[in-house]
C-alpha cells in the first residue's frame, strides 16, 4: 500500500482540521480572525474616511476603502501559515507528524487551507462590518462573489511564500517580524487606501504594478466600488486595465514557485 | 526476519560535535533494547535516525525489514515514537489529539475514534479526554504522548526517556503499561538514565557515552561488569587513600577508583557483609580512619564511574574520546 492521491487530500483535510480547531481555542487566533478585521474597518472607514473629504463626502471614501482593507486583512490571515508552522517546529508536532505515514506535503498543504477557512471568516466578518458602515455592494451576486474569491485565491499564494519563511526562520516571532517588515509596505504602498494619482513618482509605478493595487482593484470593480467621478483610483498601466487577469498571473506565478520551494524547505530544515 | 532493529556504524557531526561516533545495534523481534547513557551521549539522535526524523552522515539502518534512508515511508508505517519532550498540541484536546494521530495513519473514521477512546482508558485520562492538553499535567501529556505512539498498534515502538519527569506512581504505571506492550510482542527501543529502568525493562542494555557504545549486555552481565556490589570509603585524610586502594584491592573483584576530592575509594566487590569486616579490619590494622564506610549496589553513577572513568553528571564537559576502559577481570 503505497501513497495515494487521496491520502495526500485526507491528510490535508485531516491537518487543515486542527489548525481550524485552534482559530476557536487560541485567544490570539480569535482575535486576529474576528476583532481585529472588525477594528480595521471601523479604524480606517471613520478615522481615514473622515480625514479624506472626498466630493461624495464620507461616505464614497468608505466605500473606496472596503476593497482595501479586504485586501490588506486577508494578506495579513496569509501570515498564521508561517508563524504557526514555526511554533510547530519548536513544539516538537513537526516531528510527529513526519514519524507518521501521512503524505508528507499535507503539512503544508493542510496549513495552506486552514488560513483560506480563515480568511473566509475574517472576509465574512469584514463585510457584515462594512454593511453596518455603509458599505453597499452594487454589482451582480456573481460578481460580488468573484470579487471574494480573488481575494482569497491571492491571499492563498501568499500563504505559501510564508510556509516557507515559517521554514526558513526558526521561531513564531521572527516569522511575524520578518512578515511585517515585508506585507506593511506592499500593503500601503498601493491603491489600497489612497487614490493612486496622490502618490509620488517612483512610488507609482511601484504601486500600478503591485498585485496588491490590482487584486484590490479587481475587488473594487467586481463589487461595483467605483464612484462616478471618482479619483484614478486605476491607471493606464496593463496592470490596472485588467486586474483580475493581472492577480491571477501572479497568484500562479508565486503557487508556481513557493509550492515546490515551500516544500523542499520543509524537507531540508526538519532533517536536521 | 531475527532483527527488527539493526543499525550499522552510525555516525552523526553538528559542526564540531560528533554526537554519534560509530554506533552499531541489533534488537531482535520481539524483545527490547534499553539504550542507557548520560545528558549528551547521543540517545535521543539514534532514536531520531532510527525513527526517519534524522539522516546520518554515515551508517545505515534497518527497521521492520525496512531501510530507514531509503524507504522511510514504509518504516513510518511500522513505527511508534514517543519523543524526549512530549509533542501533544496543546489547543487540541487529548482526545482530538490521538484522532488525529489515527487519521494520518490511515486507520479510517471509526477505527481512529474507537482506538482513540481505548487509549484514552487505558492510560487514565478518560476524565480528560476532552479537554484542550493546554490544562494537562506533565505526566498526562506525557501518557497522552506515549499513547500517541501506539495509536496504530506498531510493531516496532520507540520511547525516548518515557519516565522522565513522572512520579513514581506515574512511573510504576508506565512500567506496567510497557512490559504489557512487550508481553504481546511489540519490539521496543527506549532510552533512559536510570539503571533501575532499564534493568526492569530490558532484555538488553547498551550504554553510550559521547556517542560510542561502552559497554552492552543484559542486566546481569553489566552490573558484574561493573562489579555487582560494591565496597565504598571515605577516608578523613586525603593522603591515606592510595593506602587504602592497596590494601582493599585485592579483596574486591575489580579494580579501585578513587576520588581524591571526596576523599573516596571504590572496590567492585562480591561477598558482602563479610567483605566489609575484612576490609574494616585491614584498615583497622594500619589505623586508617575513616568517615565512612559501607556496601554499595551499582548505580548508573557508578557504572559510568567505572566504564568511562568520569562521572556521569560531569560527561558533558569531557572531550570525547576517551580510550574504552578494560574492567572485568
Ligand atoms: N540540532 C543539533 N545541533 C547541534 N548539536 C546537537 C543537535 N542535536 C544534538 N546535538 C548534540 O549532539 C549530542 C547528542 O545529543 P542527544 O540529544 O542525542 O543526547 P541525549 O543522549 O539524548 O541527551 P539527553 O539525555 O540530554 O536527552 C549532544 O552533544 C548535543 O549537544
Ligand atoms: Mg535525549
Amino acid at each position: 500500500m503505497s501513497l495515494t492521491i487521496p491520502h495526500v487530500i485526507t491528510d490535508a483535510h485531516v491537518v487543515a482540521k486542527r489548525n481550524i480547531i485552534k482559530i476557536k481555542r487560541v485567544p490570539d487566533l480569535l482575535v486576529f480572525t474576528t476583532l481585529s478585521p472588525i477594528m480595521f474597518v471601523l479604524l480606517f472607514s471613520f478615522v481615514f474616511g473622515g480625514a479624506i473629504d472626498q466630493e461624495g463626502g464620507g461616505a464614497a471614501y468608505r466605500e473606496f476603502l472596503i476593497a482595501g482593507i479586504f485586501a490588506q486583512t486577508v494578506i495579513f490571515g496569509a501570515t498564521i501559515t508561517g508563524a504557526g508552522l514555526a511554533e510547530d517546529v519548536k513544539k516538537g508536532i513537526i516531528d510527529r507528524f513526519r514519524s507518521l505515514p501521512m503524505a508528507p506535503s499535507a503539512v503544508l498543504t493542510g496549513r495552506t487551507l486552514s488560513d483560506v477557512v480563515n480568511n473566509i471568516i475574517v472576509l465574512i466578518v469584514m463585510s457584515l462590518t462594512g454593511l453596518l458602515v455603509g458599505w453597499r455592494i452594487r454589482s451582480t451576486p456573481l460578481e460580488a462573489l468573484a470579487g471574494f474569491a480573488l481575494l482569497l485565491v491571492f491571499a492563498y499564494a501568499i500563504s505559501w511564500i510564508m510556509a516557507w519563511i515559517g521554514m526558513l526562520v526558526p521561531s513564531p516571532e521572527v516569522v511575524n517580524n520578518a512578515s511585517f517588515i515585508v506585507i506593511f509596505p506592499i500593503t500601503f504602498v498601493a491603491n489600497t487606501f489612497v487614490p493612486l494619482a496622490t502618490l509620488p513618482e517612483p512610488l507609482r509605478t511601484f504601486a500600478e504594478w503591485n498585485p496588491v493595487s490590482s487584486v484590490t482593484q479587481a475587488a473594487r470593480e467586481l463589487f461595483g466600488n467605483i464612484p462616478p467621478g471618482a479619483p484614478a483610483t486605476t491607471s493606464d498601466a496593463w496592470s490596472l486595465q485588467n486586474p483580475a487577469a493581472y492577480t491571477l498571473i501572479w497568484t500562479v506565478l508565486i503557487l508556481a514557485v513557493f509550492i515546490p520551494v515551500a516544500n523542499a524547505q520543509y524537507r531540508v530544515s526538519t532533517s536536521r | 526476519m531475527t532483527d527488527a532493529i539493526s543499525a550499522q556504524g552510525l555516525v552523526k557531526r553538528y559542526g564540531k560535535v560528533t554526537a554519534l561516533d560509530g554506533v552499531d545495534l541489533t534488537v531482535p523481534t520481539g524483545t527490547v533494547l534499553a539504550l542507557l547513557g548520560p545528558n549528551g551521549a547521543g540517545k535521543t539522535t539514534v532514536v531520531r535516525i532510527l525513527a526517519t526524523l534524522l539522516r546520518p552522515d554515515e551508517g545505515q539502518a534497518e527497521v521492520a525489514g525496512m531501510d530507514v534512508l531509503a524507504d522511510p515511508a514504509g518504516v513510518r508505517r511500522k513505527i511508534g515514537l514517543s519523543g524526549q519532550y512530549a509533542a501533544v498540541d496543546e489547543y487540541l484536546t487529548g482526545f482530538e489529539n490521538l484522532d488525529m494521530i489515527g487519521r494520518l495513519y490511515h486507520l479510517g473514521r471509526r477505527a481512529s475514534r474507537e482506538r482513540s477512546r481505548e487509549l484514552l482508558a487505558q492510560f487514565r485520562l478518560e476524565d480528560a479526554a476532552d479537554r484542550p492538553a493546554r490544562t494537562y499535567s506533565g505526566g498526562m501529556r506525557r501518557r497522552l504522548d506515549l499513547a500517541g505512539a501506539l495509536v496504530a498498534d506498531p510493531p516496532v515502538l520507540f520511547l525516548d526517556e518515557p519516565t522522565t519527569g513522572l512520579d513514581p506512581r506515574g512511573r510504576t504505571e508506565m512500567w506496567e503499561v510497557i512490559q504489557t506492550l512487550v508481553s504481546r510482542g511489540t519490539t521496543l527501543l527506549l532510552t533512559t538514565q536510570y539503571l533501575e529502568e532499564a534493568d526492569l525493562l530490558a532484555d538488553k542494555i547498551v550504554v553510550i557515552d559521547h556517542g560510542r557504545i561502552i559497554a552492552q549486555g543484559t542486566s546481569d552481565e553489566l552490573k558484574s561488569q561493573v562489579g555487582g556490589e560494591r565496597l565504598e570509603i571515605t577516608v578523613t585524610d586525603t593522603n591515606r587513600l592510595t593506602e587504602a586502594r592497596d590494601l582493599l584491592e585485592p579483596l574486591g573483584i575489580g579494580r579501585a577508583t578513587l576520588d581524591h576530592q571526596h576523599r573516596t575509594l571504590l572496590v567492585p566487590v562480591s561477598g558482602g557483609a563479610s567483605v566489609l569486616t575484612e576490609a574494616l579490619r585491614r584498615l583497622d590494622s594500619v589505623d586508617l580512619r575513616l568517615d565512612d564506610v559501607g556496601l554499595r549496589r551499582p548505580t548508573l553513577d557508578d557504572v559510568f564511574l567505572i566504564l568511562t572513568g568520569h562521572a556521569a553528571a560531569e560527561s558533558d564537559d569531557v572531550p570525547s574520546g576517551a580510550p574504552q576502559q578494560e574492567v572485568a577481570r
